[in-house]
């Protein structure tokens, strides 16, 4: 089995009194696609948050790229090639698309690198509307342009580990279809990608591994096509018992 | 009032106003990044003007003490984490604390200034008052940046009072005035029009084309404008708050200190004066609700022309006319703001 490029263990985070996330452990492999599904509120975003820096982690251990931190500064994880595209986007909307993007090559640009019309180039072969729109203000997007806008600037960082928080949510199923195209060719590429997602057939389907999130804690994990197959899952999560539609 | 006395007062007004209008900016700018409503903006007016009239009586300016005893406390504060981070980091934050404090001691203990010419003194001036304010961020603000806003003004309120008292002990209680930068004056028309006041006129106006430029062309000028705009965005690209938090106080630090260096020859400053001449540039950000930088620039030339034409007739009230300006601009602005919240 190869090395991991991150290494949860027994990770806890408290999050005012609402969500939290209990002893959770988890791996992603170099150019896998993991996700972590379930309910809303069940810790999804706070586990994600936690990984990279956001929030502070109560207890446990992430190892990321080799080194293991007890304490998790954003920074950093950012700098070793980690990030994040959040599930509100939280893009610069009073600024061009073009300044969005060039803005995601920011730690790269201060480690040193100046590649970043290269990776504008390739960023723009993935998105070609963003291409159309570069000039364009990022708030007056639509709400595919603006998912599309949040991924080409995290992918502008050249990210070793890609991780999305509901990629999904509030977007026609083409868009997401085209979207989760493009994560397996960039984990085709070599990009490790963690995937949060409350549309558990779509992230199944895509990933080669997933847990379940359950009120915090890791309720079920497997290869994701055993997961789907699962009558739990079924059941809870791609509604084929409940009849509970899923895009 | 004839042609001659308003065009008299107007260019007045405008040369104040330009003053306002950078000191506005400064204030926007330390907001929008930080949440901090930056009281004490007036003080690096007083200390620039005070520093550079310090020089020209050959005297020492305390504000070299406090740039070398804030230094001093960050080196203990944040020397120990900068040797274990080590490499290139710990280099610059040695530059920063230790070498550039010593380079501005060596200039102003050794080098007399007082022989200097008057530019070189300008600049000197410029240099002692600029680091005053990321040292000042990182000593006071950054360890509360994630306080609400009312807590941080406070503080700010806090900084200002113990800013004039420094003030007091470094420059006394008298007044001040520098001699002009140029003794030219010109007679367009009825109007005369002095070189000081082309000065003043050009170089707020560089300042404020050099900060456009700054934020609109340059990738560090846009991480600052990213961190206004959206704090998790930008911190999530790893653009740190502290840095845009230094970042944006070296630039009020700057501002203010030229503003000072720009008025010393027109009025006379005291170690208090900044605070009234900061709070006429708040006027002017209030008018561009604390995030417009062109509305902030143009309510603060407002204050100016309404101050000199006041003067005129109303000398008494002058003060009170342009801070009474606030309420209607206020009132505006939250029944604006009201409207906003019905439409959603």
């Amino acid at each position: 089995m190869s090395e991991a490029l991150l290494e949860v263990s027994d990770l806890s985070v408290a999050y005012g009194q609402i969500e939290a996330v209990h002893h959770v452990s988890l791996r992603v492999l170099p150019g896998q696609i993991v996700t972590v599904i379930g309910p809303n509120g069940a810790g999804k975003t706070t586990l994600l948050s936690a990984i990279i820096g956001l929030l502070p982690c109560k207890g446990g251990m992430v190892r990321y790229a080799g080194e293991a931190y007890a304490r998790v500064t954003l920074e950093k994880m950012v700098a070793a090639g980690m990030v994040l595209v959040p599930e509100k986007r939280e893009l610069f909307a009073e600024m061009s698309v073009l300044d969005n993007l060039l803005l995601g090559a920011f730690m790269r640009r201060r480690l040193g690198f100046r590649d970043e019309r290269q990776t504008l180039a390739t960023v723009f072969a993935l998105f070609p509307r963003l291409k159309e729109r570069a000039q364009q203000r990022a708030g007056t997007l639509s709400g595919g342009e603006r998912q599309m806008l949040a991924i080409g600037r995290a992918l502008m960082a050249r990210p070793r580990l890609l991780m999305l928080d509901e990629p999904s949510l509030g977007l026609a199923p083409l868009i997401v279809r085209e979207i989760f195209r493009i994560l397996a060719d960039l984990a085709a590429e070599g990009v490790a990608i963690l995937l949060v997602e409350q549309n558990a057939r779509a992230a199944l389907q895509l990933a080669d591994y997933g847990y379940v999130l359950e009120t915090g804690e890791i309720a079920l994990s497997g290869r994701a096509d055993e997961l789907s197959e699962d009558a739990r899952v079924a059941e809870s999560y791609l509604g084929q018992a409940a009849g509970c539609p899923v895009a | 009032m004839d042609l001659q006395i308003a065009l008299l007062l107007a260019q007045d007004g405008v040369v104040s106003g330009a003053i306002y209008a950078l000191l506005a900016l400064a204030l926007v700018l330390v907001f929008a990044v930080t949440r901090v409503v930056f009281i004490p903006q007036g003080e690096f007016v007083a200390y620039g003007a005070l520093t550079l009239a310090s020089f020209q009586m050959g005297k020492i300016p305390g504000t070299l003490w406090l740039l070398l005893a804030l230094a001093f406390v960050i080196l203990l504060v944040d020397g120990p984490a900068a040797w274990r981070q080590g490499g290139r980091g710990f280099l610059l934050f040695l530059a920063q604390v230790v070498l550039y404090p010593a380079l501005m001691a060596a200039a102003v203990l050794l080098g007399q200034p007082h022989a200097w010419p008057l530019w070189a003194q300008s600049l000197l001036a410029l240099a002692l008052v600029a680091p005053l304010g990321p040292q000042l961020y990182r000593l006071v603000f950054q360890p509360v940046a994630e306080a609400s806003v009312l807590m941080l003004l406070i503080v700010a309120v806090a900084l200002h009072l113990a800013l004039v008292g420094l003030g007091l002990v470094f420059f006394g209680a008298e007044g001040s005035r520098t001699p002009p930068f140029s003794e030219a004056s010109w007679e367009v028309g009825s109007l005369v029009v002095s070189g000081q006041s082309l000065w003043v006129l050009g170089a707020s106006a560089g300042l404020i084309v050099a900060l456009y430029l700054f934020f609109e062309k340059t990738l560090y000028g846009k991480a600052l404008r990213a961190t206004a705009m959206n704090r998790i965005g930008a911190r999530l690209m790893g653009i740190s708050t502290t840095f845009a938090g230094k970042i944006a106080f070296l630039f009020a630090a700057v501002i203010g200190g030229a503003s000072g260096i720009l008025i010393a020859p027109i009025t006379t400053i005291y170690y208090d004066t900044g605070f009234l001449i900061g709070l006429k540039g708040f006027v002017g950000a209030i008018v561009g609700g604390l995030a417009s930088y062109p509305v902030a620039a143009a309510g603060a030339l407002l204050v100016g022309l309404l101050e000199s034409f006041s003067s005129f007739w109303a000398s008494a009230y002058k003060e009170v006319l342009v801070f009474t300006l606030i309420i209607p601009v206020l009132l505006w602005r939250s029944w604006q703001s009201h409207q906003v919240e019905e439409e959603e």
